[in-house]
């Protein structure tokens, strides 16, 4: 079986995100850029499945600029075996991408699509389910848990309540949440290696997406501020406080 | 034309994200029908018939709706979205697993996560984690909308709305539940309780966050949340979990023990109303958004406050 893995490059989670002056979005020049955390998570678990021979081949796919190329270059140097790029300088809703998603599984023929549950820069939390939709599978979101069996996977999904299994026919889209593993580091012979394994180019037109937004952005700003409050020196003060000053006890 | 509001329950009881994703439904149009899909769902229906905003309850019951299955709940929703321009729902787990799969079947983009209605295609929602706002437009004729419910204060009781029966759809059997481990307790839920008191990393272990922390939650009757980083040492549970991709609270009061204040934790609990940190580094970034500040062990302070209450 194949396995099909989306990564997007985002913003690094650890970069302080500035609002652009003029409400035209946020500040990405000279920005540190990774692969969504999400998805570091979701070409582990396809690793995993591989060397625990339950999968062939993992395929990552990424819809972004020429620099996306990095990204999936990461993926590569984890252990991924292919690469496809669809290169295009639009920022791309979930929605448009999950149709360009959708075109490369008609492709591929992947037994199953492991996505991030969100990418950390939209928070959107749609793609896979809306990738999922467009095929006509089974969704099983915010995984903690992938058990592959005979023509169908066991998913433990994390809900609000604690936890849900669900079983789901195969072939079908899982999400992954931040508990499902811990990603490896890519080793330095695995970087130098990947730079050698087969990254194909591609666009959304080739896939006849029209990945004109639906959303139209009017403005970006910045969230109303919170300011430092004060140093109490004990409980008895805090208590105080809390009682007299804030009323909330 | 009227809004849909798919409610967030287990059956036998309305959870209180449905008032509060209805208040958002009713500014974006007074016309709002609430959708109880379950099996043996009445009880949650006729809560749903009290809330003050709501028109009609609409009422599917089929055993493949029991566990809020994606597909079986989209087909269903789809099945009724022709008479509706917004399909709403709490951005809870089961609105996040289903409202995408919705809006890909009727090809309309969504607008995730809304703190706040501008007009009735125009929505604030935060991105990056909350460290910026995006307003954004519609330009879809349906549009469909998951609520960021605690931007939003609950609807009252006090309506009498009609419940009516529609059909569930074919399910298209693609998947089946296999089992639930839900954390029971007596404690108020995260999303609706009025205090919270977090424990992060420092708390060491799941007996100490245990000793530690849930006595203070007892005297407060507050819910207890925690940091990623504790929910992964397994010191509490996953649903404890605040922050960008946990959960989202704004309570009155939020406590946190131990946390360090990164950007992902702050996402989840920065529009508190009142927000006190007790950790022993006094530049933990988490004195920056709080407004009470103790530089302490919180293994003295917490017994200690535990007593003062
Ligand atoms: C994609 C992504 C999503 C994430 N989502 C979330 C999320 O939803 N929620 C979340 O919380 N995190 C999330 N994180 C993780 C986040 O970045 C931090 O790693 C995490 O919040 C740190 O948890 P912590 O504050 O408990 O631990 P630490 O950062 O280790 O902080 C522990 C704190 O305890 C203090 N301390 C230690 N001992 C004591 C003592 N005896 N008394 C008092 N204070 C003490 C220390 O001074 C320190 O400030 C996410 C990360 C990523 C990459
Ligand atoms: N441009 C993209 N290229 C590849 N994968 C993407 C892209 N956008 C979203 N995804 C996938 O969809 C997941 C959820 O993204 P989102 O729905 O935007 O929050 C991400 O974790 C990726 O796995």
């Amino acid at each position: 079986m194949k396995i099909l893995v989306p990564v997007k490059r985002v913003v690094d989670y650890n970069v302080k995100i500035r609002v652009k002056a003029d409400g035209s979005g946020v500040e990405l020049a000279n920005v540190k850029m990774s692969m969504n955390p999400f998805d570091e998570i979701s070409v582990e678990e396809a690793l995993r499945l591989k060397e625990a021979g339950k999968a062939a081949e993992v395929v990552v796919v990424s819809i972004g600029p020429a620099k996306a190329e990095e990204t999936l270059r990461t993926a590569l140097a984890m252990g991924a075996d292919r690469a496809v790029l669809i290169e295009t300088d639009d920022a791309v809703e979930p929605l448009a991408v999950a149709k360009i998603l959708k075109g490369v599984a008609e492709a591929e023929q992947p037994g199953l699509i492991i996505v991030g549950k969100q990418a950390i820069d939209d928070d959107s939390n749609q793609t896979g389910q809306m990738l999922s939709a467009l095929l006509g599978w089974a969704q099983g979101t915010f995984a903690s848990k992938i058990e592959l069996g005979d023509g169908s996977a066991k998913v433990t999904r994390e809900v609000d309540g604690g936890l849900q299994t669900i079983e789901i026919k195969l072939p079908a889209v899982v999400t992954t949440d931040l508990r499902l593993n811990e990603p490896r580091y890519a080793s330095l012979p695995n970087i130098m290696k990947a730079k050698k394994k087969p990254l194909d180019k591609k666009t959304p037109g080739d896939f006849g997406v029209d990945t004109a937004p639906r959303l139209k952005v009017l403005k970006t700003e910045e969230p109303s501020g919170r300011k430092a409050g004060v140093k109490v020196k004990s409980v008895a003060e805090l208590v105080e406080k809390l009682k007299s000053e804030a009323g909330v006890l | 034309m009227a809004i849909l509001l798919l409610a967030d329950h287990d059956n036998a009881h309305l959870s209180d994200q449905t008032a509060k994703a209805l208040t958002a439904a009713t500014k974006i149009g007074s016309d709002v029908h609430i959708l109880v899909a379950g099996a043996g769902a009445r009880a949650a229906a006729e809560q749903a018939a009290k809330l003050a905003g709501a028109s009609k309850v609409l009422v599917a019951e089929d055993a493949s709706l029991e566990n809020n299955l994606a597909e079986p709940l989209a087909a269903l929703i789809v099945s009724l979205a022709g008479s509706y321009d917004t399909i709403v729902a709490a951005a809870t787990s089961v609105g996040k697993n289903v409202l995408p799969r919705v809006a890909a079947l009727l090809d309309v983009a969504q607008v995730s996560e809304i703190v706040e209605v501008v007009a009735p295609d125009t929505f604030k929602r935060p991105i990056y984690a909350g460290n910026a706002i995006q307003t954004v437009q519609s330009t879809d004729a349906k549009k469909v909308i998951t609520v960021r419910t605690a931007s939003f204060a609950a609807a009252s009781e006090g309506g009498s709305a009609a419940i009516e029966t529609v059909a569930a759809a074919a399910d298209p059997g693609l998947s089946t539940h296999v089992g639930d481990a839900l954390s029971s307790s007596d404690r108020p839920e995260l999303t609706s309780a009025k205090i919270i008191i977090s424990g992060g990393r420092a708390l060491g272990s799941a007996e100490k966050f245990k000793e530690v922390i849930l006595p203070v939650a007892d005297k407060l009757g507050a819910a207890v949340g925690a940091s990623r980083a504790a929910v992964d040492a397994g010191y509490a549970p996953n649903d404890w979990q605040v922050g960008q991709t946990g959960k989202v609270v704004a309570p009155q009061l939020y406590i946190a023990c131990g946390i360090s204040g990164a950007i992902q934790h702050l996402a989840g609990m920065k529009d508190s109303k009142v927000i006190v940190a007790i950790n022993k580094d006094e530049e933990a970034p988490i004195f920056q958004v709080a407004d009470y500040g103790l530089v302490a062990d919180l293994f003295e302070a917490l017994p200690e406050l535990e007593k003062a209450l």
